[in-house]
């Protein structure tokens, strides 16, 4: 069994929803990201979402811009995520890791090259937000003949038609994108999700992770009732401008903080 | 082991692209979820307005009562003898409403958000033609408009800035990453997401995903089917040589597509060459650059080792883009079309040049057409015939020709 499929199997035996916060590798600096996904893990995440960092992140709102820009600042490449992710792996080889980031750097190596190396530095599951079903002939294959589940969206637009694509192919989970917009932006409806996340279920046999517009531990507990996973990007990512990460000291103070909004998220899940 | 001679088949040209927006391994619909859905709604409209008489009707109308279409093709006497070999003629899209054949196809999308009964236009522009061209459309049909823009952008092409304000367009500067064009695209797919349920997209050029592509060059195509008719009126023939500048590609798409079947015809794209393709400073991605991922579709780009989109360079802003559109990375590899490069300092001779020689100013963009054009005509004979396509008017850039000559005004 996958880690990602193992992980999802024991939150459901104890009834838990899983938090899965989202980072930027080397944001603000390389430096800060090992000790930062450990102290997730510490705070309450249970999947970490590591984000490969892209030139035009067309589908990301101003805050997971600006940290693509600081992280590219150190010229962070995909071999750079690998090696994050391999000495994360030394310590803990149970929380699943998903990379998230856009075609081209994997189209730059390779799917086979990509899946090779990603699957052999720990990473259990890929989300390429510019990847629809559609144009996955050759992703999909590669990515699954290494172990890693391909991951892909839903959003509030899609239809039965394209639900059913992801169906198809999806492995691991799907993300919903609980709504229209870019990432980090405003206010959800949770009617609205609960809605959509119910008639995603009926079609798709997968855990359901729900993100965008995630910015508080009471929205999160809210988005908890309908979804098996919350995902939070974008009210983290935020604190990565308090210092440049550079000493012990700085990365402290963005660890602690960003530990803190996960630990108050993980009690409202668990509560 | 015996290998199999595959026979050259000429592909059928009017075919492309399949279902899903494909130019053989380039094109498609490289977009996140949250865009598909309106991409199926734009699809669908479109392919609707396409056998829809009456669409066409009027667009063939506003063509030629807004636009004024036909626009010329002129034999440029003067500029074929002081480039001396073959007879070069001007396709003067530079002579249309706005000034450039962008309006072409914001005329189009213009008409195709009318009767989806969107309210509200959206719009990238580097050099500030195709945010003209949107926001003049938007007056006329009395759409709300706003204009994505590079900031480094609005200060190179301030008069036209001003103009869409003139136009009631709100005018937004991008400050993320390079501050020109490809960000600008970035921003204008953001909002579209956003505001997906009122708002249409109008992409200004051959990029971006299906059916941006093979919907701006059928908008476009009416450059290439005058052309044929044109010079089949003034010499019952055909042209021997076309060539068009290439940023993203709209111009030279429109002009090359009629004449694809056309084998005699030789064809010519020309890319910004910035300070030179082997410097590294330039805006030529089917020249020096590799195929990716960017902007929604499969084509060249000018990216780094590690898929990094880098940054371009051209003196003129509406080359001034890493990517290209995909049938033109289609036809590069197939071997149909040649695409070559003008330098900044060429493009700036051949604008002067044709500025006095034939009183016409052109736009930076075209300049760089005109200058491997002059060179092309050189090295054939004086019977045969190119066709130069005048894609805008230099009217835009004269702040700029002016700081590169020192001069205040």
């Amino acid at each position: 069994m996958s880690r990602l499929a193992a992980r999802f199997a024991e939150l459901k035996t104890n009834s838990k929803t899983a938090l899965i916060p989202y980072v930027m590798a080397a944001d603000p600096s390389p430096e800060t990201t090992l000790p930062l996904m450990h102290a997730m893990v510490k705070a309450g995440a249970d999947i970490i979402e590591l984000g490969a960092p892209f030139s035009d992140p067309m589908a990301d709102g101003p805050v997971i811009q600006a940290a693509a820009e600081r992280s590219l600042a150190h010229n962070t490449s995909m071999h750079d995520v690998f090696s994050l992710v391999g000495e994360f792996r030394q310590t803990d080889d149970r929380t699943p890791i998903i990379v998230m980031g856009y075609l081209n750097p994997i189209e730059v190596m390779g799917y086979q090259s990509f899946a090779q190396q990603a699957a052999a530095c720990g990473i259990d599951g890929v989300i390429t937000v510019d990847m629809p079903p559609v144009e996955a002939g050759d992703y999909v294959p590669a990515l699954k003949a290494e172990g890693l589940d391909p991951i892909f969206l839903l959003a509030p637009t899609s239809t039965q038609e394209r639900i059913k694509k992801v169906a198809a192919v999806a492995s691991g989970f799907v993300y919903y994108v609980s709504l229209k917009g870019v990432t980090g932006a405003a206010t959800l409806d949770i009617s609205s999700v609960e809605t959509k996340v119910a008639k995603i279920k009926e079609i798709i046999d997968l855990p359901i992770g729900v993100g965008f517009g995630i910015s508080d531990a009471e929205s999160a507990a809210k988005v908890a009732t309908c979804s098996d996973a919350v995902v939070v990007g974008s009210v983290l990512v935020k604190n990565m401008t308090l210092n440049d990460g550079n000493t012990e000291p700085e990365r402290a103070i963005i660890i602690k903080k960003i530990s803190d909004i996960l630990a108050s998220m993980r009690s409202a899940l668990d509560s | 082991m015996t290998q199999v001679k595959e026979k050259a088949v000429t592909p059928d040209y009017s075919a492309m692209p399949d279902e899903y927006g494909h130019f053989g391994v380039y094109g498609g619909i490289f977009a996140s979820e949250t865009l598909m859905q309106a991409l199926d709604e734009l699809r669908d409209a479109y392919e609707k307005a396409k056998t829809d008489k009456a669409f066409q009707a009027q667009f063939d109308e506003d063509l030629a009562q807004y636009v004024g279409r036909p626009s010329p093709l002129y034999f440029a006497e003067q500029l074929t003898e002081r480039a001396g070999g073959a007879k070069i003629y001007l396709k003067r899209e530079d002579l249309n409403h706005t000034g450039a054949h962008k309006i072409n196809n914001t005329i189009g999308q213009g008409l195709l958000a009318k009767m989806m009964g969107k309210k509200r236009i959206i719009a990238e522009t580097g050099a500030g033609q195709h945010g003209v061209a949107s926001a003049t459309v938007a007056a006329r049909f009395g759409m709300e408009c706003v204009v994505y823009m590079g900031a480094e952008d609005i200060i190179r092409q301030a008069p036209n800035v001003y103009r869409m304000k003139l136009l009631g367009a709100k005018v937004v500067a991008v400050e993320s990453g390079s501050k020109t064009l490809k960000d600008a695209l970035n921003e204008a797919m953001r909002d579209w997401v956003t505001n997906v349920d009122d708002t249409f997209y109008i992409i200004g050029t051959v990029a971006g995903p299906h059916p941006y592509p093979a919907m701006v060059r059928d908008f476009q195509t009416i450059i290439g089917r005058e052309a044929k008719s044109q010079m089949q009126e003034q010499c019952g023939c055909l042209p021997d040589a076309l060539v068009a500048c290439v940023g993203g590609g709209s111009n030279a798409i429109g002009l090359f597509h009629p004449f694809l079947a056309d084998e005699s015809v030789v064809m010519y794209g020309v890319e910004g060459g910035g300070l030179g393709v082997e410097t590294g400073s330039h805006a030529a991605p089917l020249c020096s650059g590799r195929p990716g991922v960017l902007h929604g579709n499969r084509t060249y780009l000018m990216e780094d080792n590690n898929g990094q989109i880098i940054e371009t360079h051209s003196v003129s802003a509406g080359l001034d883009y890493p990517g290209v559109g995909p049938e033109h990375a289609w036809l590069k590899d197939i071997g149909r079309v040649n695409y070559v490069a003008a330098t900044d300092t060429e493009a700036l001779e051949a604008f002067h040049t044709l500025t006095r020689v034939e009183g016409i100013i052109p736009a930076l963009e075209s300049s760089h057409a005109v200058a491997y054009g002059m060179k092309l005509a050189a090295t054939m004979k004086p019977e045969q015939r190119i066709i130069i396509n005048l894609s805008g008017r230099g009217d835009k850039d004269i702040n700029t020709i002016a700081d590169i000559d020192g001069i205040k005004l």
